[in-house]
């Protein structure tokens, strides 16, 4: 329902013109689009603390005083760059703080003080980039092609059974399949590892047998998250390949009398795998949020479980750097979402309501 | 098409376990203490961690709680959440969605680019730490922060549609006529788009449980209120999965995917009566079909036949 006309907005930015010269005017405007929404994020970023009740910069000062003693005017300055500098009127205080994310000055983190928060989050992110990565391109690939084949072979049994409990899986928290899983395979069955990332007696980074248990460790949340994000990708892609199949270049390519395969393949899933690379946009948030709440369910290393002791710390500056390196990921991943959109659709997909 | 929707099984289905757990949510409190006997919050020391049995149907906490009555106690706070996170979202969607859609041109522009800042913006994070720094807060302030952080997605949908509306002849004529804008808007256009708007609802409901859900178990929430998120949450804290007491976390989380199927069903059946060409053909169908095509031609069962 959503994904017929998700398209409609990228459809209307495209003009008749030359191909070519479309393509890269699509492109061009796609990538301003995500230049300004990366401003955004970093407005936004700044806007937050500041509009908070009580005065972040006060509490972030008073913990991290409490903790380590004395600060040092640079410190103190450095922090109220971020989160808001008394007396300073708000156009100076945002130009301070964009300087301050010129040099990738994301303050101090107040739960682990002194680290930088800049190293906990580089400590983190590999591991749920590749987790989020990895099970987020599984999950489309594997809920694309089986939704192919219960929207070509709608009603039959593998169709009316997949699809409710797809419907059923869609609405199914991600957190609770983890802790559902964990009890199931880590704590029952014992097959699993019941917290981490990594076998922790392994020598950090460097042995084979580190890179063997991270494997070991990763693959229940990498399981949970594929198990409870492909279908949606499922459901989406069967409807839009009921609707393409009976479109007429279908039938004309029955006619002709070409093989099954190449006609589910070339003519009807080509042109229905064009709306799930738009739904990306609105399917990644959620897969991503979803995402953070299975590694804190796992007590995985990564930006999620991080981001959870952030929150459950009070650590603003962490809280923000976070919110900051996710969202800046996340509209790294969509631009990647609508480039391969452009490959797949030479035409960028003009047909406008 | 009222008769149309109520007349599909899923949409009915759909319905059915929404209801339920309205009434759970309404009349929730007060069953618990006539007919369960037992108060949610209520702590009992003789009782603590007890698997499921006659006095208890669905086992306890580990300070004695008694999960059922936790679980429709918690519906209240969960069901709250979500409608009032709807109602912003919907209201949202329809102010930027509709708008942007009838009048075109620059409002649609600027409010466009608007929908789509919000719509690739993870909200998941953001709402956390908006919620981050106001932690304590009630459902209300909860159920805002998730509102205002959701309503893209819809307001696209409701774009397009407008879009779609506006250009139709019979608003085209309403035009010639000289009907005032507004009017237009909210007499013309705005009752054809009830079926999207009610849909989105729905869809905002659930979307604002499971962020709530999401955002409790991460302990944002007010600990003394019972949502199924916080009942999560309390399991998750007190290790019931090293203790291996699955009544505790298992419900709740059953429930949310109650409460997302059952919507999931009505967006279902509304979408194959809109759109007919979706609606799964039941299996005795096929099979009925398969065969006569094989009896007559004894060609091969085409499945195009059976889809339409």
């Amino acid at each position: 329902m959503t994904q017929a006309t998700a398209d409609v907005t990228l459809a209307e930015e495209s003009a008749p013109r030359a191909a070519g010269r479309r393509n890269r005017g699509f492109l061009l405007r796609r990538i301003g689009f995500y230049l300004i929404a990366a401003w955004s994020a970093i407005t936004l970023n700044f806007l937050i603390p500041r509009a908070m009740p009580g005065s972040p910069a006060d509490s972030v000062i008073a913990t991290l005083q409490q903790k380590g003693g004395a600060l040092t005017a640079d410190t103190v300055a450095s922090i109220q760059k971020i989160f808001g500098q008394p007396r300073t009127n708000i156009f100076h205080q945002y130009w301070n703080y964009l300087g301050q994310l010129a040099h990738f000055n994301l303050g101090l983190s107040t739960s682990s003080y002194p680290t930088p928060v800049r190293s906990l989050i580089g400590q983190a992110l590999p591991w749920t980039l590749l987790l989020v990565g990895i099970t987020t391109i599984l999950a489309f690939c594997i809920g694309t092609s089986i939704g192919i084949i219960c929207g070509w072979r709608s009603g039959s049994r593998l169709d009316s059974t997949l699809s409710p409990l797809s419907t059923f899986l869609a609405a199914v928290p991600y957190f609770w399949v983890a802790l559902f899983a964990l009890w199931l395979f880590g704590f029952q069955l014992g097959w699993f590892p019941l917290a981490g990332g990594y076998d922790p007696n392994s020598a950090f980074g460097s042995s084979p047998r580190f890179w063997i248990s991270t494997l070991q460790y990763g693959l229940l949340p990498a399981l949970t998250i594929v198990f409870s994000s492909c279908g949606g990708w499922l459901l989406g892609m069967r409807n839009m390949t009921i609707t393409t199949t009976s479109e007429d270049y279908v039938l004309l390519a029955r006619a002709k009398g070409l093989s099954p395969r190449r006609v589910i393949f070339r003519y009807a899933a080509r042109n229905a795998i064009l709306p799930q690379f738009t739904s990306f946009a609105l399917a990644l948030g959620s897969i991503l949020g979803g995402a953070l709440l299975t590694e804190t369910v796992f007590t995985y290393p990564g930006v999620g479980h991080l981001l959870y002791q952030a929150v459950s710390n009070r650590d603003y500056p962490l809280m923000q750097g976070i919110l900051l390196m996710t969202t800046l990921a996340v509209l790294v991943a969509n631009f990647i979402a609508d480039s391969v959109y452009v490959l797949l659709d030479p035409r960028t997909r003009e047909q406008g309501e | 098409m009222r008769a149309a929707v109520l007349g599909s099984w899923k949409v009915r289905i759909g319905l059915g376990i929404i209801g339920l757990f309205t009434l759970a949510a309404i009349f929730g409190p007060w069953f618990n203490s006539v007919v369960i006997g037992y108060n949610a919050k209520a702590l009992n020391y003789f009782a603590i961690g007890q698997s499921p049995n006659s006095h208890h149907l669905l086992g306890t906490t580990s300070t004695g709680q008694d999960v059922l009555a936790q679980l429709i106690a918690g519906s209240r706070n969960s069901l709250l959440v979500g409608a009032l996170a709807a109602v912003v979202g919907t209201a949202l969607a329809i102010l930027f969605g509709v708008t942007a859609g009838f009048f075109g041109k620059g409002v649609d522009t600027v409010l466009n680019f608007i929908t789509n800042l919000f719509i690739i913006m993870p909200v998941f994070p953001l709402t956390l730490v908006v919620a981050g720094y106001l932690q304590g807060t009630g459902p209300v302030t909860i159920a805002l922060v998730i509102g205002v952080f959701g309503w893209a997605g819809g307001a696209r949908t409701l774009r397009a549609q407008t879009m779609s509306l506006r250009n139709r002849d019979f608003t085209m004529a309403m035009r010639m006529i000289g009907e005032s804008r507004i009017r237009l808007i909210f007499v013309e256009v705005f009752p054809q788009l009830s079926g999207w708007v009610s849909a989105m609802f729905l869809h905002g409901v659930i979307g604002g449980v499971l962020a709530e859900a999401g955002l409790a178990f991460l302990g944002i929430s007010n600990p003394d209120t019972v949502s199924w998120g916080t009942m999560i949450q309390n399991a998750q804290q007190q290790n019931a999965i090293l203790n291996g007491q699955w009544w505790w976390f298992i419900p709740p989380g059953l429930c949310i995917a109650a409460i997302g199927t059952a919507t999931g069903l009505i967006n279902f059946g509304i979408d194959e009566i809109a759109s007919p060409r979706l609606r799964s053909v039941r299996r005795a169908v096929v099979k009925r079909t398969r065969r006569r095509t094989e009896e007559t031609s004894g060609g091969l069962p085409q499945p195009e036949e059976a889809a339409v």
